[in-house]
C-alpha cells in the first residue's frame, strides 16, 4: 500500500502549490501534492500560459498583416483558428508534462484526485471515478486551491454564448463580434487577441478607467491605443441583462446615470473577476476563518487552525501566480523553521500582455499622494527611445514615482513594447531599497528598451536627456 | 570566511564586560535567532544572539573571562560548507581589539534581543569595518540624524533596511551621527533630535517637552524598583538616635597622630549594621518562595547616586572589616561607580543595602528594598534636636534611620531587635572597635 503519512500536504499542484512542494523537498521534507485536474493549475493550463501563447500567434499575424511598415511584403495573410488554438494546448501540455516531471525528481508524491480536510492533519482523498483512497496524514495541510472565475447573477457564463477564460481559450470558430465584460488583465488579454485577430470587440467597465488597479496615467494612454485599434471601450457603465437567441447575446448596458444601451454580439467574455476556491475543501472541519471568498492567513500563510496553511490565490489577492509561488516558498520555510520575512505585497509587480503591453509595481501616484508622500514624477516616451523606433514600437511611456524626502522608489509604470521584460529591474531596485541616486549610477545598455527606464528616473529629478 | 563573531556593546558605557557563559559549544550548528552566550554588563546579564547560521567553529574567549573590551572577537562561526582549516586564516586577519576608551557610539538602549554578533550590526566606522545597509536607510538614517551603524539589522544577514531605521526613529534610541571633522562647517544643520513617538492618551495634552531616552540602566531601576513595590510587602520602622558619642569617637579617630583615613558618619552606619545583622542574622536573608535565604556573610550594599541613574557597590563582608578598610573601600567603590568603571561582581549580590541622604539634610525618608536583598537602611542627617533626658529637655545630635524590610522573610518582632541592636551600637560606638 502506498505511503499515506506526510511532513506536509499541498491540497492544489497549481503554480503556488508545487512550486511549494518542490521546496518543501529541498529542504528534506516529505511532500504530498493532491490535484483533481492539471498538475500547474489554472496558470499553466487554462491561464498565464496558454493565453501567452494565443497572443504571441495574434502578434506575429499583426506584423504579418503589417509586413509594409517593415519594408517587407505579405500577400493573403490569413490564419487558421483551429491551429492557433492547437499550438496554445500544445504550449500548456508541454509544460504540465514539465511539472510532472520536476515533481518527480524532487521525490513528490503526486496523488490526482479531491482531497478534503478531514479535521486538522487529515485529508480525505477520492478518485476520478469517484473512489475513496486510503485517507493521508500529515502535520501540516497547505491549502493551495486557486480561484475560479466569478459569475454575476443574470449575467451567469454558459460555456456557449457567454464565456469564461476557459471557453475563450479555445474558440472553435472566430466570432465576428464579441463584448468583454470586465477590464483587468484577464478581459485586455482577450480584448487585444480577439481584436487583432478581427472581431469587432467593445469592452465594458464599471469603474471609471480600464484597467482599474494601474496608474491612471498609463490606463489613458492604453485607452487611446486600444481606441486606435478599434476596440470599443465603455468605462462607467455596467452589463444588466444579457438576452440570448440562437447564435448571438442581446446585451443591456447601464451607463453611471441608468441610461440603458442595447448592444448585439456574436460571444460574450465575462472577465469579472475570480474567487476563492474555498467550498469542498472540508474547511468546516477546521478553525479556518474565510473573508469575503477566500482564506484569512497571517504573514506565514498561517490560518486560525493550527498546522492548516492557505497560499495562493484562494488566501486572498493580488491573485498572481508569482504571488502564489513566494507565499508558498515563505509558508514552506516558515514550516520548516527558516528565518522568514513576509512579503511586502507592494512590490509584487503586475503584467498584461495585451498591446501595447503594460507592468508596473508599487504605488500608482494617486496612491502615493493619499499615503501622504510628496512625489516626484518621472515620465519618458518610447518617442525617445532609439531602439523602440528601430523595432517600430514608438508608442509607450516609463512613469517612476519617488517620494521627494528620501527618494525612495515608490512605484513605477510601463506600458509599451516588451515592458514586462523590463519590469523586473525596477522590482530588484525596490526590493534592495535603492534611491534615485543608485538608478542614476547604473549603467544600461545602448540600445535597448531598459535605457527609458534609465531616463524616466532622470526625468523625475528634471535630468532627461533624450527628451 | 567563517563569520566573525564579537564582544557587543550592550550599553553607551560599556567598553568592556564580562563573558560570563557560553550556551553553545565548539562544533554546535546554530541558527540565526540562537541566543549563543550570556555577558554581563552594567547591572544586568543580557544575551547575545547569532545573526547567522552556521557552526561554532571555535571560542576563543573562555566562559567567565572578565574585561573583555567591546568589539574584541569572541568566536569564530563556520559558514556552510567550510570546514576549520579557514578558522586559522580568519582568527589571525584579525586586527587586534581596538581598546575603547571612550563610550561605544552604540544605541542607548538596545534591547537585549536586538543585540547582534556581526560586524553588520554593532557600529564598526571606528575600525573602517563594512556596515551592510540599503541605500534608503542610509539616507533615512542620515536625514533623521541617527548613525545607521548604530542601528541592528533586519535584513539579509543582517543588513540594515528601511524598516530598522523606521523602528530607530520611532524608537528614538539612535545616538546623534558624529560629524568628520573634515567636513564640519557651518553649512551642515544640525541633526534633527530624534523624533519621540507615543501614542499614549495621557501625553497628549502635556506642554512641549524633551524625551530623553531610557538608558538600559534606567530601564533596569524602572523594572525592578516597580516590581518591588508592587510585589514586596514592605513596612517601616523608624528609630532615632544620638551619635553625640559617634561624632565624637569619630573626631578622635580622625584626628590621631598619622592618621591615613578620614572615617565618615556613613562608615560608621555600614560598620554598625553589619555588625546589628551579625547579631540578628534573621534579618539578613531573602525571600523565595520555596525558603527564606539566611545568608552567611553580611555584604552590606550602599547607594551611590551616578550620571543618570544609581547603583550599588558592595562592602563585601563588612562585618569583619576595620571601620579603616570600610571606610578606603567604600570611598574607592563610590569614585569607581562614578566614573562606571565598576566590574559586575563589585555591584552584584549584596545582602542588605543602605541608602544614605543626609547629607542634602533630608530628615527622614523610606526607600524601596533592593530586591532579593531583604532590607534596606534609610539614613537622615544628623542634626541638634531636643531630646527629653531624665525628664528635662537637652539637646542632642540626632539622626533619624527608616528600615524598610520584606515581610515575606522579616517580621516585625526580628525588624524591631535588629532596630534596637543598631541603636545600641550607635550610641556606644566604642564596640565597633572590638
Amino acid at each position: 500500500m502506498a505511503d499515506t503519512n506526510f511532513d506536509v500536504i499541498i491540497i492544489g499542484g497549481g503554480p503556488g502549490g508545487y512550486v511549494t512542494a518542490i521546496r518543501a523537498a529541498q529542504l528534506g521534507l516529505k511532500a504530498c501534492v493532491v490535484e483533481k485536474k492539471h498538475l500547474g493549475g489554472i496558470c499553466l493550463n487554462w491561464g498565464c500560459i496558454p493565453t501567452k501563447a494565443l497572443l504571441r500567434s495574434a502578434e506575429v499575424y499583426h506584423y504579418m498583416t503589417h509586413a509594409g511598415a517593415y519594408g517587407l511584403s505579405a500577400d493573403n495573410v490569413s490564419f487558421d483558428l483551429a491551429k492557433v488554438v492547437e499550438r496554445s494546448r500544445g504550449v500548456s501540455k508541454q509544460l504540465n508534462g514539465g511539472v510532472s516531471h520536476l515533481l518527480k525528481k524532487n521525490k513528490v508524491t503526486v496523488i490526482d484526485a479531491t482531497a478534503k480536510l478531514d479535521g486538522p492533519g487529515k485529508v480525505d482523498v477520492v478518485d476520478k471515478d469517484g473512489k475513496a483512497l486510503p485517507s493521508l496524514t500529515a502535520k501540516h495541510v497547505i491549502i493551495a486551491t486557486g480561484a475560479r472565475p466569478r459569475a454575476l447573477p443574470g449575467l451567469e457564463p454558459d460555456g456557449k454564448l457567454v464565456w469564461t477564460y476557459f471557453e475563450a481559450m479555445v474558440p472553435t470558430t472566430m466570432p465576428k463580434s464579441l463584448l468583454v465584460i470586465g477590464s483587468g488583465a484577464i478581459g485586455i488579454e482577450f480584448a487585444s487577441f480577439f481584436r487583432t485577430m478581427g472581431a469587432e470587440v467593445t469592452v465594458v467597465e464599471v469603474m471609471s478607467q480600464i484597467l482599474p488597479v494601474e496608474d491612471a496615467e498609463i490606463s489613458q494612454f492604453a485607452h487611446k491605443q486600444f481606441e486606435k485599434q478599434g476596440i470599443k471601450i465603455i468605462t462607467d457603465a455596467k452589463v444588466t441583462k444579457l438576452d440570448k437567441a440562437a447564435d448571438s447575446v442581446t446585451a443591456t448596458i447601464e451607463d453611471a446615470k441608468g441610461k440603458p444601451q442595447q448592444l448585439t454580439v456574436d460571444r460574450v467574455i465575462s472577465a469579472v473577476g475570480v474567487v476563492g476556491n474555498i467550498e469542498d475543501v472540508g474547511l468546516e472541519t477546521t478553525k479556518v476563518k474565510t473573508d469575503r471568498g477566500c482564506i484569512v492567513i497571517d504573514d506565514y500563510g498561517r490560518t486560525a487552525e493550527p498546522g492548516v496553511y492557505a497560499i495562493g490565490d484562494v488566501a486572498g489577492p493580488p491573485m498572481l501566480a508569482h504571488k502564489a509561488e513566494h507565499e508558498g516558498v515563505i509558508c514552506i520555510e516558515t514550516i520548516a523553521g527558516l528565518p522568514s520575512h513576509p512579503m511586502d505585497k507592494n512590490q509584487i509587480p503586475g503584467c498584461t500582455y495585451c498591446h501595447p503591453q503594460i507592468a508596473s509595481v508599487g504605488m500608482t501616484e494617486a496612491r502615493a499622494k493619499e499615503a501622504g508622500h510628496e512625489v516626484k514624477v518621472g515620465r519618458f516616451p518610447f518617442l525617445g527611445n532609439g531602439k523602440a523606433i528601430a523595432l517600430g514600437e514608438p508608442d509607450g511611456m516609463v512613469k517612476t514615482i519617488f517620494d521627494a524626502k528620501t527618494g525612495q522608489l515608490l512605484g513605477a509604470h510601463m506600458i509599451g513594447a516588451e515592458v514586462t521584460e523590463l519590469i523586473q529591474g525596477y522590482v530588484v531596485a525596490m526590493g534592495l531599497e535603492t534611491t534615485e541616486e543608485e538608478l542614476m549610477h547604473t549603467v544600461f545598455p545602448h540600445p535597448t528598451l531598459s535605457e527609458m527606464m534609465h531616463e524616466s528616473v532622470l526625468d523625475a529629478y528634471g535630468r532627461a536627456i533624450h527628451f | 570566511m567563517p563569520i566573525k563573531v564579537l564582544m557587543p556593546a550592550l550599553s553607551p558605557t560599556m567598553t568592556e564586560g564580562t563573558l560570563a557563559k557560553w550556551l553553545v559549544k565548539e562544533g554546535d550548528s546554530i541558527d540565526s535567532g540562537d541566543v549563543i552566550a550570556e555577558i554581563e554588563t552594567d547591572k544586568a546579564t543580557m544575551e547575545v544572539e547569532a545573526v547567522d547560521a552556521g557552526t561554532i567553529g571555535k571560542i576563543l574567549v573562555a566562559d567567565g573571562t572578565e574585561g573583555v573590551a567591546v568589539n574584541t572577537l569572541i568566536a569564530l562561526v563556520l559558514e556552510d560548507g567550510e570546514d576549520t582549516s579557514a578558522l586559522d586564516a580568519a582568527a589571525t586577519a584579525t586586527p587586534a581589539p581596538v581598546p575603547t576608551t571612550e563610550p561605544a557610539p552604540e544605541s542607548a538602549s538596545s534591547p537585549a534581543s536586538a543585540v547582534a554578533s556581526t560586524p553588520a550590526a554593532t557600529s564598526k566606522t571606528a575600525t573602517g569595518d563594512r556596515v551592510f545597509a540599503s541605500p534608503l536607510a542610509r539616507r533615512m538614517a542620515s536625514q533623521g540624524g541617527i548613525d545607521v551603524a548604530a542601528i541592528s539589522g533586519s535584513g539579509p544577514k543582517g543588513r540594515i533596511v528601511k524598516r530598522d531605521v523606521e523602528e530607530a526613529l520611532a524608537r528614538g534610541t539612535a545616538v546623534a551621527v558624529p560629524v568628520p571633522a573634515a567636513i564640519q562647517s557651518a553649512t551642515i544643520s544640525a541633526p534633527a533630535a530624534p523624533a519621540f513617538a507615543s501614542d499614549d492618551p495621557m501625553l497628549v495634552y502635556l506642554p512641549e517637552f524633551e524625551a530623553l531616552p531610557n538608558s538600559s540602566m534606567r530601564k533596569v531601576i524602572a523594572s525592578r524598583l516597580t516590581a518591588s513595590a508592587r510585589d514586596i510587602p514592605h513596612f517601616n520602622l523608624t528609630a532615632d538616635i544620638e551619635i553625640d558619642a559617634l561624632l565624637a569617637l569619630r573626631k578622635e579617630l580622625n584626628g590621631r597622630e598619622g592618621a591615613d583615613y578620614k572615617i565618615s558618619v556613613n562608615d560608621f552606619v555600614i560598620k554598625g549594621v553589619a555588625l546589628a545583622l551579625k547579631r540578628n542574622p534573621d534579618c539578613n536573608v531573602a525571600f523565595t518562595d520555596d525558603a527564606i535565604l539566611r545568608f552567611k556573610c553580611i555584604d552590606v550594599s550602599m547607594a551611590v547616586a551616578i550620571e543618570g541613574g544609581l547603583i550599588t557597590p558592595i562592602i563585601k563582608d563588612a562585618g569583619s572589616k576595620g571601620l579603616a578598610t570600610i571606610s578606603e573601600e567604600a570611598k574607592s567603590l563610590a569614585a569607581k561607580a562614578r566614573d562606571g568603571k565598576l566590574q559586575p561582581e563589585e555591584y552584584q549580590g549584596g545582602t542588605f543595602t543602605i541608602s544614605n541622604l543626609g547629607m542634602f539634610g533630608v530628615k527622614s525618608f523610606n526607600s524601596i528594598i533592593n530586591p532579593p536583598q531583604g532590607g534596606i537602611l534609610s539614613v537622615g542627617a544628623g542634626e541638634a534636636r531636643p531630646v527629653v533626658r531624665d525628664g528635662a529637655l537637652a539637646v542632642a545630635t540626632v539622626m533619624s534611620l527608616t528600615l524598610a524590610v520584606d515581610h515575606r522573610c522579616i517580621d516585625g518582632a526580628s525588624a524591631a531587635a535588629f532596630m534596637k541592636e543598631l541603636r545600641a551600637i550607635l550610641e556606644a560606638p566604642i564596640q565597633l572597635m572590638l
